[in-house]
């Protein structure tokens, strides 16, 4: 993606992913911001990639790896890491559930970023919008479910809830309903 | 006990593969609550079209096949250490003939053992049973909704939860806005009150097993339980988080004697994908039929 797809873009939008995209989930995270870690050392080109936070299922195949099942995983866990990893490694989407927190969105905000909501549980549906599985890094190590797979997806379904101008539709959601619950247990 | 260990892959591979009936019904009920042209309803369509892609296909409906959780019935006179050595060993052959994600990690050594088994994994719960048959009821709990439980001890004064129902009332309500969308809603939810931590973690769990009309058998509870339901449905969570009517598909609630000095709540939550399946075994001629 471009910095233009991404400012073209707003909160609220379906979108269809196609293309490149990257797995990673909390070993990966971890990794990329230890002190440990060397850019060069991730064998895939993350700039203006999206990073997806997802743990497949995947089938050994003759050929390679199949995707069985690869739907997301909860963001939030990994929202102490994010602001690094998009600053550093010039992601311009990332791809997850649940949505993130302020810190994330900041980075989005001035890195160029935005933030995709995949549809949880809908593992079976998404894996086939998974054309071909192009790669993977820190298999040995950090085995199945953590490792950072490339993933050749065709018209992957998601929805915009973070835009790259400081809008989220999770805090608006989460004001709205604290406020209700407020109401609902008179603490007001 | 070969047969037994084929009867828990079965067992395995339905509770993976495919929803409860009444779970399902209730997403499309939903479905026609929020409408297609929503965020929602684009959301909620896709969930159902992944759960028939699933059942066709044979496929784990989500890349998170959990932490398996079994309640098992076993008749008087059964070996307990031979049925735990069954579920492990059907758990490793899962793992690979289905399959499910391998999901145990050891604490000490971050290693994943590949085969869905380590200290207290799978968690099994055993009780006794008259009869001649054994009946396993197997939960595939996922981690994003087990994530986002809560645990509360009452009074709570940032809450003005006392100890009674109505402080029951708002600590689900609280753990539902802390939730938000990141478990995968609908949700349903498991409540358990009572005197330990232990206690109420387990009696939580237990409601899970409930199918979604059931009602509790006292008043108080059952009027408890839709209340609930009714005002996490205010709050405009919704369908994944996205806004809407349907935040919770169900909240069932029970209750263990407490102490004098102690008011604990649990509220567990469980995702939309709510794999719960019951398999009875019989022991006298090692037949088996697997129910909802």
């Amino acid at each position: 993606m471009t910095e233009q797809d991404v400012l073209g873009l707003r909160v609220g939008e379906i979108v269809f992913l196609n293309g490149k995209i990257v797995t990673g989930r909390d070993k990966i995270h971890q990794f990329l911001c230890s002190g440990k870690k060397s850019k060069k050392e991730v064998p895939f080109d993350l700039r203006g990639t999206v990073l997806y936070h997802c743990g497949p299922l995947m089938k050994k195949t003759a050929g390679g790896f199949e995707c069985v099942a690869g739907g997301p995983t909860t963001s939030m866990r990994l929202e102490m890491y994010e602001p690094q990893v998009i600053s550093e490694y010039g992601l311009k989407g990332v791809m997850g559930k649940g949505g993130m927190g302020s810190a994330t969105l900041n980075a989005m905000k001035e890195n160029g970023c935005v933030y995709f909501q995949a549809i949880g549980g809908a593992a079976v549906y998404l894996s086939n919008r998974i054309k071909k599985v192009a790669g993977v890094w820190k298999l040995e190590e950090f085995g199945m479910t953590e490792a950072m797979w490339l993933l050749d997806v065709v018209d992957f379904p998601a929805i915009l809830t973070m835009d790259a101008y400081g809008k989220s539709l999770h805090e608006e959601i989460e004001k709205q309903s604290s406020d209700i619950f407020k109401e609902l247990a008179g603490l007001r | 006990m070969r047969e037994l260990r084929n009867a828990i892959i079965e067992l395995y591979r339905k509770a993976a593969t495919s929803l409860p009936q009444d779970i399902e019904e209730g997403l499309r009920c939903s479905m026609k609550r929020e409408g297609k042209s929503s965020s929602a309803g684009t959301a909620l369509s896709v969930i159902l079209e992944n759960i028939s892609l699933a059942r066709e296909t044979g496929r784990p409906l989500c890349q998170d096949t959990g932490v398996p959780v079994f309640f098992v019935k076993i008749p008087v006179g059964q070996s307990h250490r031979k049925i735990r050595q069954e579920i492990v060993s059907a758990t490793r052959d899962a793992t690979k003939k289905i399959p499910l994600r391998p999901n145990a990690v050891d604490i000490l050594t971050e290693k994943n053992s590949g085969e869905n088994t380590g200290i207290n994994f799978p968690i099994l719960y055993f009780e006794e049973t008259g009869g001649e048959r054994l009946v396993m009821d197997l939960i595939l709990k996922g981690a994003g909704s087990e994530n986002i439980g809560q645990l509360y001890k009452l009074p709570d004064a940032a809450l003005k939860a006392e100890r009674d129902l109505e402080g029951v009332r708002r600590c689900v309500l609280d753990a539902v806005v802390r939730a938000q969308g990141k478990g995968c809603p609908p949700y349903i939810i498991g409540v358990g009150v009572g005197a330990s931590k232990d206690q109420v973690t387990m009696s939580a769990k237990v409601q899970f097993l409930r199918h979604l009309d059931d009602t509790a058998g006292n008043v108080a509870l059952s009027r408890l339980e839709k209340k609930v339901v009714h005002d996490i449905n205010q709050l405009g969570i919704g369908p994944m988080g996205l806004g809407g009517r349907t935040t919770a598909l169900a909240v069932k609630i029970g209750v263990n004697h407490r102490h004098p000095a102690s008011y604990f709540v649990d509220v567990s939550f469980m995702c939309w994908a709510d794999r719960r399946v019951r398999m009875v075994f019989h022991m006298k001629n090692s037949t088996f039929n697997i129910q909802e």
